[in-house]
């Protein structure tokens, strides 16, 4: 069995990875675009906040995060709107160019550790205690950045760019420029993910320059355990499920990487333990196709024999 | 009112497959007037479409609706000025998002703010009225994806999305054509009735010759391109399918004469 330390901090983690799994939320889900700028605008986020709270300055430094995030997503969206260049492609270009500035913005250091300065967690937990800190530092944020998507999804403009992912074509005929939509959305999905690097920085004391890769397979697998737990509860797949997804999907991934440890599964081998739960969420909506159509078939197939096999045709 | 003034458009240009799918066309479409167009496959009715809506740029010509010109305005502008429904029922709504959802965003187009949350109240109310008139009880179905509603009841939304805020242009492209005879007929009365309302400036296209004369105040006939034969009016009253059908055939056979003079000629 997990311990109950180890169990708290894969909860304490997942509050804070799933602001990202939000951010994949809205540009997988919502915006139907594989946006693997993610990867690059993690560590972007992690970067500002840490060199911001080197220069002593830890809040505004989240803020910051948020609008290097949002600046990444703008740079995709324009390369796939306006340059017209393939959504993939256009991710895989920003987040390459990403990994170099990182790097500038860490000052060319691979790892910059914030031990000595005062984090964001510990200047909360003078409020509510050392114990409590992640926890409800955490908790708090991800209430407010999920209260300001579904609201955002909500409003007028947010209604265009669920629309966009849903059908382009119809977005464009209602006098509603898709460009400007998927702008917007990207934008906002990549200052969530942001703000997320920026958080797991405050959290583990530094940021890294590598810390970002593999976060969209990382967010995508969160997000379809999400769903799926989610659609056990909801049958009507909505804003407000899409968002609660988000976060119980990565405390849920969170849960069986720590189960995973604990198993004794050595740390190298957790980037194999990621694809095959991947490769297992993805595939989970064809299997159960496959098994439902098997079912139906021996049911038929049962069926007929009791007929006498008249209807074979 | 609509002009086209000498639009042309060639599709792969300085290729075996050159395909001049526009040649120097001129129309003129008088605010209110009804315009049914027919033609054969390839005749260019779409693409005339695709030019009037803004998905393709005319080679030369310009496009003229109320005076203004919009030959080089993006197609999402246009669209605030032009409502269009295509053959698909699945191009002109958003099947994820809910009925009173897809109502909500073509409302847009009406309003200059587009701030606050959610539906109001009264905007329900509306959608709710709106939906009533179409007498397909989907008036009680508005929190129902759209994507759960059949291609008729989908044809029939979107043509309540394309008119609810009353474009100047309304552009079919065979909207019914994809639906069974009993649904299309209904989708049909329904055009009528919305068109005439709001004294809605239309062009449909329609393979069904008989609703191209039943339908609207003046018919167009398309070939490669150009506009064939336009009639309105008591010459249009007294038209009939059969009739129309000849006019088709002897001007088909014309072309298809001239083709002919032209390969032997070539083959001399």
């Amino acid at each position: 069995m997990m311990s109950l330390y180890s169990f708290l901090s894969a909860i304490e983690l997942g509050l804070i990875y799933s602001l990202m799994v939000l951010g994949l939320f809205l540009s997988y889900r919502v915006l139907n675009i594989p946006d693997l700028t993610v990867d690059g605008s993690f560590t972007l986020g992690a970067a500002v906040a840490v060199v911001m709270t080197l220069s002593g300055h830890p809040i505004l430094g989240l803020f910051a995060a948020i609008l290097a995030g949002a600046a990444a997503g703008f740079l995709t969206a324009f390369l796939q709107t306006k340059m017209k260049i393939q959504p993939i492609l256009a991710g895989i270009i920003t987040m390459t160019a990403l990994y170099s500035i990182n790097l500038m913005v860490m000052d060319d250091k691979a790892n910059v550790p914030i031990t000595q300065q005062e984090s964001i967690y510990t200047a909360f937990g003078s409020l509510v205690g050392k114990q409590a800190q992640g926890m409800v530092l955490s908790l708090l944020i991800l209430i407010l950045a999920g209260a300001a998507m579904v609201l955002f999804l909500k409003t007028p403009f947010g209604l265009s760019v669920r629309a966009t992912g849903d059908n382009e074509s119809m977005v464009r005929s209602s006098s509603i420029n898709a460009d400007l939509t998927k702008t917007a959305g990207l934008m906002g999905a990549n200052a969530c993910v942001a703000l997320s690097g920026a958080m797991i920085a405050h959290y583990n004391c530094y940021a890294e320059v590598r810390m970002g890769i593999g976060m969209v397979v990382i967010g995508l697998a969160s997000f379809i355990i999400g769903e799926i737990a989610v659609g056990i509860f909801v049958k009507r797949k909505g804003v407000l499920s899409g968002v609660v997804a988000a976060a119980v999907g990565s405390i849920l991934y969170r849960l069986i990487i720590a189960q995973a440890l604990e198993l004794n599964f050595s740390s190298s081998s957790l980037k194999l333990i990621t694809a095959i739960i991947v490769a297992l969420a993805m595939s989970y909506p064809a299997i159960c196709d496959s098994i439902a159509l098997f079912r139906k078939k021996s049911q038929a197939k049962s069926g007929k024999e009791k007929m006498g096999g008249n209807l074979s045709c | 009112m609509l002009k086209l003034e000498q639009v042309s458009k060639t599709f792969y240009p300085n290729t075996g497959n050159e395909k001049r799918a526009m040649d120097h066309l001129d129309l003129l479409v008088n605010t209110g007037e009804f315009v049914t167009v027919i033609g054969s496959n390839g005749a260019g009715k779409s693409t005339l479409f695709n030019l009037i809506a803004g998905s393709i740029l005319p080679d030369s010509g310009r496009i003229l609706l109320d005076n203004e010109d919009i030959t080089f305005l993006p197609e999402h502008k246009r669209a605030s000025r032009i409502g269009r429904i295509f053959q698909d029922p699945m191009r002109g709504t958003a099947p994820s998002m809910t009925v009173e959802e897809n109502l909500a965003l073509s409302y847009l187009r009406g309003k200059k703010h587009r701030f606050g949350f959610g539906i109001s109240k009264k905007e329900r109310e509306f959608f709710r009225e709106q939906l009533a008139q179409l007498e397909l009880g989907l008036e009680d179905r508005m929190q129902t994806p759209i994507g759960m509603l059949s291609g008729g009841q989908r044809q029939a939304v979107s043509l309540l999305m394309c008119t609810m805020v009353t474009p100047k242009l309304l552009l079919l492209d065979e909207h019914t054509a994809a639906l069974d005879p009993a649904t299309a007929e209904k989708v049909l009365s329904i055009t009528k009735r919305i068109v005439e309302e709001n004294h809605i400036t239309t062009l449909m296209i329609t393979h069904n010759i008989r609703s191209a004369l039943e339908l609207g105040n003046r018919t167009i006939m398309m070939d490669d391109g150009r506009i064939l034969l336009d009639f309105c009016g008591a010459e249009r009253e007294k038209m009939t399918v059969s009739d129309l059908m000849d006019r088709f055939s002897k001007a088909c056979s014309k072309q298809i004469d001239n083709d002919r003079m032209l390969l032997e000629h070539q083959s001399r």
